[in-house]
Parts: C-alpha cells; sequence; structure tokens
C-alpha cells in the first residue's frame, strides 16, 4: 500500500527544539502510519527524550508542527497510551496490579461515573474488573490482578504498565525504553507482546536495544539532534544519516555502546 | 489507675489523640508514598514563625500558625514544582528562616513566654474544647476530600507524570497534600508539638506500608497505630510524669523496633517452612 493512501498517525513536520537557547533538536520530521511499529534509536543526548515529551504534549516545539491523528497531542490525550521507563516505578508503593491498571481507564477522571461510583471512588464496578481483566489477559498477566505491583519482576511490572495504557483503548501507544532493566527472555516476551498488537494499533518505541529493535520495528528513525527515518520493511537496516555516515547494524551498536 | 479517664482534661487529652492520630495516619500516609517527609518537616518548623507573629500581635497562636504553616506550604510547593533541582536548599532555607521569625518576635514581644516550650514539643493535656472542634473539623475535611478524590490522589501519587497526561491537575493534588501537611502541623501543635510531629506522621505510616496493599488501608492502618501509639504514650506519660509529647514518640519508636523484631521471626519462620 502506498503511503499517501494510509492513515497518518504522528505527522512530525521541521521541528525545532531548544533547551535554554541550546539546541536539542534540529528540523525533525518523519510520519508514522496507521498499524506501524516504529523506533527511535540515537544516542544518549542526542534528543530521544525530548522528542518522546514533544509527542506526549509535555513540551511544546519552538517551531514546526507535531500532529497525532491530524490533531496537537493534547487533544488526542486519550488516544495515546504511554508506558514510561521501568526505572521510574516505586516498588514499595502500596497498589495492586489492578489499581496500577485502572489508572488508565478513559472514564475513571472525566467524570462520566454513576452517582454510586462518585460516593464510593474507593470501589471499582463489575465494568471496571472486567476491563481491567480483560487488558491483563492480553499482556498475560490476569492471573495477577491481586497482587502487589512490588511483588513483580521488572518484566511483568513492565507487562502491566502495558496493559494500564491498553486500557483506555488507545490508536497509539508510546513507549519508552520499555525494556530497560529486564532480562533477556523478559525483553523477548514485551516486543513479542507489542508485535502482536499491532496491525490494530500504532506502536512508538524510544530505546537504544537496537538488535531488538530491527527484529521487529518495521520503521526506524535515528534522532541525533537531526533526524532520518528507515523503512525497514523496504530494506534491511543499514542506516544514512544526514551528517553523511553510513551506518550498518553492528557500527551503529558500536557507536551506542561508545556514547553510552 | 483507672480514675484518670474520669478527668476532664484527660477525657479531652484523649479525644484529642485520636482526632490528630487519624489526621497524621492519613495525611502522613499520603506524605510517605508521595516522597515529601523533608518537605512537610520544613513546614511544621518554618510555622515555628507563625507562633512568634501570633504572640507579638496578640491573635489566637492556632491561627497564626495556621496562616504561616499555609503560606509555607503554597511557597513550597511553587517552589519544588517550579525548580525541582534546588528542592534541599529551599526547604532547608524555609526551615530555618521560618523558626528565625518565630525567636525573634518572641524576643521583642513584651512579658514571659513560659509555654514557648509546649509549642515544640507538646502540651496534650492543655487541649481544649476548641481546640477539638478544630481537629474534629480538619479531620472531616481530610477524610471527604481524600475519599471524593481517592483516584486522581493515587493516581498523582504512584505515577504523577502519568496522571498529568491522563488529564488529572497534579500540581494542584501536589499543593493540596502540601497545605494538608501544614494544617495537620498546626493541629498537632498541642498533641506533640512541631517538632515530633513528623515522627507522628512517619513512624506509623513507615509500619502500615509494608503491611498493606493499597494506599487505602494504609491510611486506616496508619491512623489506627498512630492512635494506640499515642493513648499508650499518654498512659505512660501520667504514670511516669513525663512530656506527653516526647513519650508518644517514643512509644511509637518502641512500636516500630518491636514491628522489626516481630517481621524478622515471621521471615525466619516463614523461609524455614519453604525449605
Amino acid at each position: 500500500m502506498k503511503e499517501k493512501e494510509r492513515t497518518s498517525v504522528i505527522k512530525v513536520s521541521g521541528v525545532d527544539f531548544a533547551y535554554d537557547r541550546q539546541k536539542v533538536l534540529r528540523n525533525i520530521e518523519f510520519e508514522i502510519y496507521a498499524g506501524e511499529f516504529a523506533a527511535v534509536i540515537g544516542p544518549n543526548g542526542g534528543g530521544k527524550s525530548t522528542l518522546l515529551k514533544l509527542l506526549l504534549g509535555i513540551l511544546e516545539p519552538d517551531a514546526g508542527k507535531i500532529e497525532i491523528f491530524g490533531s496537537s497531542p493534547l487533544e488526542v490525550r486519550n488516544e495515546i497510551g504511554y508506558v514510561p521507563q521501568n526505572v521510574d516505578v516505586n516498588t514499595e508503593f502500596p497498589i495492586t496490579v489492578l489499581d496500577v491498571v485502572m489508572m488508565g481507564n478513559k472514564n475513571r477522571h472525566t467524570g462520566r461515573r454513576s452517582l454510586l461510583d462518585r460516593m464510593f471512588p474507593i470501589r471499582y464496578n463489575d465494568i471496571e474488573k472486567r476491563c481491567a481483566y480483560s487488558t491483563l489477559e492480553k499482556v498475560g498477566m490476569e492471573s495477577f490482578i491481586d497482587r502487589k505491583i512490588g511483588e513483580l519482576s521488572g518484566g511483568e511490572r513492565q507487562r502491566v504498565m502495558i496493559a494500564r495504557a491498553l486500557c483506555a483503548h488507545p490508536g497509539l501507544l508510546i513507549l519508552d525504553e520499555p525494556t530497560s532493566n529486564i532480562d533477556a527472555k523478559g525483553q523477548k516476551r514485551i516486543y513479542t507482546l507489542l508485535e502482536g498488537l499491532t496491525p490494530e494499533l500504532t506502536i512508538f518505541v524510544v530505546s537504544h536495544d537496537l538488535s531488538a529493535v530491527t527484529s521487529y520495528a518495521n520503521k526506524v528513525i535515528y534522532v541525533n539532534r537531526e533526524s532520518y527515518m528507515h523503512d525497514l520493511s523496504e530494506k534491511p537496516l543499514s542506516i544514512e544519516t544526514p551528517e553523511g555516515e553510513h551506518f550498518c547494524e553492528v557500527e551503529m551498536m558500536q557507536m551506542l555502546g561508545e556514547r553510552r | 489507675m483507672m480514675e484518670i479517664f474520669t478527668y476532664d482534661f484527660m477525657q479531652n487529652a484523649m479525644i484529642a489523640g485520636i482526632l490528630v492520630s487519624f489526621c497524621a495516619g492519613i495525611v502522613g500516609s499520603l506524605i510517605v508514598v508521595n516522597r515529601m517527609v523533608f518537605l512537610a518537616g520544613g513546614i511544621a518548623h518554618s510555622s515555628y514563625g507563625g507562633i512568634g507573629m501570633a504572640l507579638y500581635l496578640g491573635i489566637p497562636i492556632f491561627l497564626g500558625a495556621g496562616i504561616f504553616a499555609a503560606l509555607s506550604a503554597l511557597l513550597i510547593a511553587w517552589l519544588t514544582i517550579e525548580h525541582r533541582e534546588r528542592i534541599d536548599s529551599f526547604i532547608g532555607l524555609i526551615w530555618a528562616v521560618g523558626m528565625a521569625i518565630g525567636v525573634l518576635f518572641t524576643d521583642i514581644t513584651p512579658g514571659y513566654h513560659s509555654d514557648l516550650m509546649s509549642y515544640l514539643f507538646g502540651s496534650i493535656l492543655a487541649v481544649s474544647k476548641s481546640d477539638l472542634y478544630a481537629m474534629a473539623l480538619l479531620l472531616a475535611v481530610i477524610l471527604l476530600l481524600v475519599h471524593r478524590y481517592y483516584r486522581e490522589i493515587l493516581a498523582v501519587s504512584y505515577d504523577s507524570q502519568y496522571a498529568s497526561l491522563r488529564g488529572i491537575p497534579s500540581r494542584l493534588v501536589y499543593t493540596m497534600l502540601l497545605l494538608g501537611a501544614a494544617m495537620t502541623v498546626v493541629v498537632s501543635i498541642k498533641v506533640v508539638g512541631l517538632i515530633l510531629v513528623i515522627a507522628l506522621m512517619t513512624i506509623p505510616t513507615y509500619i502500615a506500608e509494608r503491611v498493606t496493599r493499597s494506599l487505602y488501608s494504609m491510611m486506616i492502618v496508619s491512623g489506627i497505630l498512630a492512635a494506640i501509639f499515642t493513648l499508650c504514650g499518654l498512659l505512660a506519660s501520667y504514670i511516669f510524669d513525663l512530656t506527653s509529647g516526647a513519650s508518644i514518640i517514643l512509644v511509637s519508636a518502641t512500636g516500630l523496633m518491636v514491628y522489626f523484631v516481630v517481621s524478622a521471626i515471621y521471615r525466619r519462620i516463614l523461609y524455614s517452612t519453604e525449605e
């Protein structure tokens, strides 16, 4: 299918961003279509996290435009599922898997609750519980629904975070380093899970894990101040950066290793 | 021994102890899970400035400390939201400046202030009926807000960035938490005092965090534990003629040690049966 005929999910055109006059991103350009599995790679300090914040609407670009489903990121907030980095989670927090998943529920914070639910916001009604259960089933974590989140392994916890994002039935899932601090087996399980969610869902992953990216993603965006997009479905990974450098997978991994 | 329960001042003290314990248990749980204990400490100490100013101006101590604590909480909320990288320096500054203001205003206030120490370490036996009303009102407000906005508070406490992305006003919730801490500190002045209140907000919650599976149950368990520690401390202070605030905190610390010992024994038994 030609790109013109497909639905655009993320469209970034000519985006510049600077922190205190220090330019972090310059003329970022790429477009992601519905059902694609896209990955952003690049060295630390190259602007990957900034790009993620721009896509989530946490930051606003100095120049250029970001459109998600044709609107600004904040306007389509409920259409975006977000999975933060694994390291940001407080493991001692007294909270169950059910509580965490329910945070993603679309209707929870929008006031569309019945009077009984408003009077007793602490309890979950049957519809909410069924929604949480079916979402956890998608990530293979339904048997953990009443477990405390701190009792889970890193990989299990990350699958719960994916379930939380899926609970709102988003059209786009954005993940920040989904497999950091997770063992190889857990990493494979997460990427296989994400791959299984396409093409119904568009996946956008920020990762430094190039080997995982090439096995599962069909589009790679290399970001190091500027951006370069590569369609893996058309040809194997061999990236030519805007600076004219030419990378194959092994070279890229070495480069990332050196900068890390 | 039983006659102590017949005294009016003792009954007031026990009711005050229970009311403040539940305020401290609920707000303390939120402060602990949001890693804001140092912030609450800053607010508690800086509200001494309000006590000094209230003495100088001749207005009620609760009012002076309340306004000062609320302003400190708002200032800390603003500074920590806008400049997170310098939190520790700002809190240290507000902590010390607040106390210095309190000391200076006390110095320039004519007359002798024999009960100054009681604001720092509590004087639970001097609790009046109007103090009890203030404590009951605060507990009612806290219960109402926490019950109504439990899910929003839970979301912000667990993952504030995610909560913001879901459209929850995290900054407002964060500011309300600090204001809740400020008001809890103010009503606790009579019970354990400004300096010791942080222990009442953290020791029971430390135990509760480890034995509960939800924030809701953590708040209830913290409140119950704080009430038990407060009543035992009060009883100990009466029997051995000790300062009530210090007795309450030391009973709480003993309770924490008992928890450590019991949980260590429990873990050992659990591992030996698993083997």
